[in-house]
């Protein structure tokens, strides 16, 4: 088959998919009484149309997008780190950590504060990956039970004076709350067209970028993918799979944490409003994981995939208004995400049987 | 200081009511770890577990609701359980899609369409009858924990004995578990690979939607889309600590159910002890607990490693 042939017949099943998705949906909206073709219009009214969404939306595709590219890389060394959730928090602790007890205001820390997030993230990645190359513990349970130790643990160093938790005069009448960043510790909000969007936005986007070229094109995304594909063969060609393994899982927990920092400093009611509070990674790391894993594994694709997820979260606070409930978003972006499984595989079982089929019939 | 601490522990540990609590937690837990431990030695990890749970607990209420009864919501859970399974199994295991994705997904599936549901359907249910089984309940500490329960807490007597039966002394269960070991091995001797995973799956969605539909009925009795709140993953923990024996499964369902009730009698008696430390203690143990003997314990050698014929 011809490559354009290929292409459309790729485009006619993930639509076909996405269609039986949005379809599911209808009918759970229907049966339970709504009526689903104002969700629909209230999903796109919050997610782009009305004023000033398509800002709000990118604002949430960054963080979806970063955690997406670090899952991206880790991936690709053949590791299956499905932690970020945890690595997110942990990066958004260690910034407001620096923030207050070590940086200071200044508007040069909030690159420093950026970079202490990636750290953080990195540290909470890497201790899976210690437990994996040290003492041989599975990378995929290690990173989901650490997702709960770092809940527990950034949920305990908000209680902690010396460690996260506002002083009496700044936190109110609220427990368990950080200090507000400092003003010039917060990242520039410029207003596009009346959207207003951190600027991280494009840093993700560069970011985007610069990921698919360095896994594309370099030695070391070409060692990384060699790992991959078969760590017995990159071993003998001198790609260690403890250095090069121990590397991409701290890699993409620095995403991870990059996320978190840039979600505390970019603001934004529904990331705590510069502050770091319980419950403050709210399924981001998760759904970046989705969108990696949705985009298969392609840095580019992920772009794409993170702005449809964020719009889903935008679109929900419209939905509330038509008097279905605004949860039935979660259904979708769920449902979508189950279909949008099924080309892939199809494809590729059809791919293998037609191979089988050919070889025997050679081999008659 | 100290001695307050300890007489409150030993108050603690001498009060029914904590053993009670830890019952209920534990069966829980065992209900989903269970039928996780068969999945697993068939070389599939659902993390779709706590959507099975959650699902089962739904079901239950809704259950419930339509029939006004305890058995009737029974059954609906564990066909919640199943559905769910039905979906992971043969997404993951016959299309080929990767298991974490799917079950991850599910995972934030269920809990919006539980969360969706219950506030367009508000289902009601109620408490399960308990059942005292005489002589036996009147142990001191224990008896009540343990037989004087809600009805569905008896089906772990059978569930229990009965999945280590089909697993170590079943033609099923030795070819489920060499799915697990050596799939490559496995299907050149004739078994076929992916379907022993869906069954194994199955299984699990099986007891996890009792379980689900159990807890509701003994402890909740209104359903939430937070009642479950991460139990699935520690019942996940309990079967890695458990080295993938069914009884060191078990028991880390009471290590892990023992110390969350032990928490929850000590700030009932007014003491703060560092919940954070407790509650993230299941899976700082787990981790511990694989560190140490990751080398020794071997899991399943084919665990969460898909099978597709001729790709190793």
């Amino acid at each position: 088959m011809n490559r354009g042939a290929r292409a459309s017949e790729w485009a006619v099943l993930y639509a076909l998919s996405s269609v039986i998705a949005l379809v599911l949906s209808s009918v759970i909206v229907e049966a339970t009484g709504g009526d689903w073709w104002p969700v629909v219009e209230a999903l796109v009214d919050g997610s782009v149309k009305a004023p000033g969404r398509w800002g709000e939306t990118l604002a949430i595709a960054a963080p979806l997008l970063l955690v997406a590219l670090g899952t991206v890389i880790s991936a690709k060394a053949g590791l299956i780190n499905i932690g970020q959730e945890g690595q997110l928090l942990m990066g958004a602790a260690f910034a407001v950590y620096f923030s207050f007890r070590i940086g200071g205001p200044g508007p040069l820390n909030v690159v420093l504060l950026l970079l202490f997030g990636a750290l953080g993230g990195a540290v909470w990645a890497s201790l899976a990956g210690v437990l994996r190359f040290w003492r041989g513990v599975p990378e995929v349970l290690s990173t989901l039970l650490l997702v709960f130790v770092a809940t527990q643990a950034v949920g305990y160093g908000l209680k902690q004076q010396w460690l996260l938790l506002a002083d009496e005069a700044s936190r109110g009448n609220r427990n368990l709350v950080s200090d507000q960043l400092a003003q010039d510790n917060r990242i520039p909000r410029p207003d596009i067209f009346g959207n207003e969007f951190p600027i991280t936005v494009y840093v993700a986007l560069a970011l985007a970028v610069a990921v698919a070229y360095v896994l594309a094109r370099t030695v070391w995304g070409f060692q990384l993918r060699m790992l991959g594909h078969n760590p017995r063969a990159a071993q003998r060609a001198g790609v260690s799979s403890t250095v090069f393994g121990a590397t991409a899982l701290a890699v993409g927990g620095a995403f991870a944490g990059l996320a978190g920092a840039a979600m505390l400093a970019g603001g934004g009611f529904s990331f705590g409003n510069y502050r770091l509070v319980p419950g403050f990674s709210d399924n981001i790391g998760w759904t970046g994981l989705l969108v990696a894993l949705l985009a298969r594994e392609r840095a580019l694709a992920a772009v794409v995939a993170a702005f449809v997820f964020a719009g889903l979260r935008t679109g929900a606070g419209f939905v509330n208004s038509t008097g279905v409930e605004s949860r039935i978003t979660d259904v979708v972006q769920g449902l979508l995400v189950l279909a949008l499984l099924v080309p892939p595989a199809v494809v590729f079982l059809r791919d293998r049987r037609r191979a089988r089929a050919a070889a025997t019939e050679r081999s008659c | 200081m100290l001695i307050d601490f300890f007489s409150a522990g030993a108050d603690v540990l001498s009060s029914e009511s904590t053993y009670i609590n830890g019952a209920l937690f534990a069966a829980l837990l065992a209900f989903a770890a269970t039928g996780e431990w068969v999945a697993e030695r068939s070389g599939t990890l659902n993390i779709s577990v706590e959507g099975m749970l959650l699902g089962g607990a739904f079901a239950g209420a809704l259950g419930y609701h339509l029939a006004e009864s305890v058995a009737v919501g029974m059954m609906f859970g564990a066909l919640g359980g199943l559905v769910i399974a039905a979906v992971q199994a043969e997404m993951s295991h016959r299309l080929t899609a990767d298991q974490f994705v799917v079950g991850l997904t599910l995972n934030i599936l269920i809990v919006g369409l539980t969360g969706f549901l219950d506030r367009e359907i508000d289902p009601k249910a109620d408490y399960a009858s308990e059942v005292e089984i005489p002589i036996l309940v009147d142990i001191p500490l224990f008896g009540e924990a343990l037989f004087g329960e809600p009805w569905p807490f008896y089906l772990l007597y059978g569930l229990v004995p009965l999945s280590w039966w089909l697993v170590y002394r079943t033609r099923w269960g030795l070819e489920l578990r060499a799915a697990g070991e050596n799939p490559q091995s496995a299907d050149v001797s004739g078994i076929d690979v992916n379907r022993r995973r869906r069954q194994s799956i199955y299984y699990a969605g099986l007891t996890s939607g009792l379980g689900g539909a159990y807890f509701l009925f003994a402890r909740l009795a209104t359903f939430d889309d937070s009642v479950i709140g991460g139990q699935g993953f520690i019942a996940i923990a309990a079967v890695i600590f458990g080295g993938w024996t069914l009884w060191g499964t078990m028991a880390g369902c009471v290590l892990f159910a023992g110390a969350l009730s032990f928490q929850l009698s000590l700030q009932g008696l007014g003491y703060e002890l560092n919940t954070e430390l407790l509650q993230a203690l299941p899976y700082l143990v787990t981790i511990g607990a694989m560190a140490l003997f990751a080398k020794r314990v071997r899991s399943p050698a084919a665990l969460a490693r898909p099978f597709i014929r001729g790709l190793k």
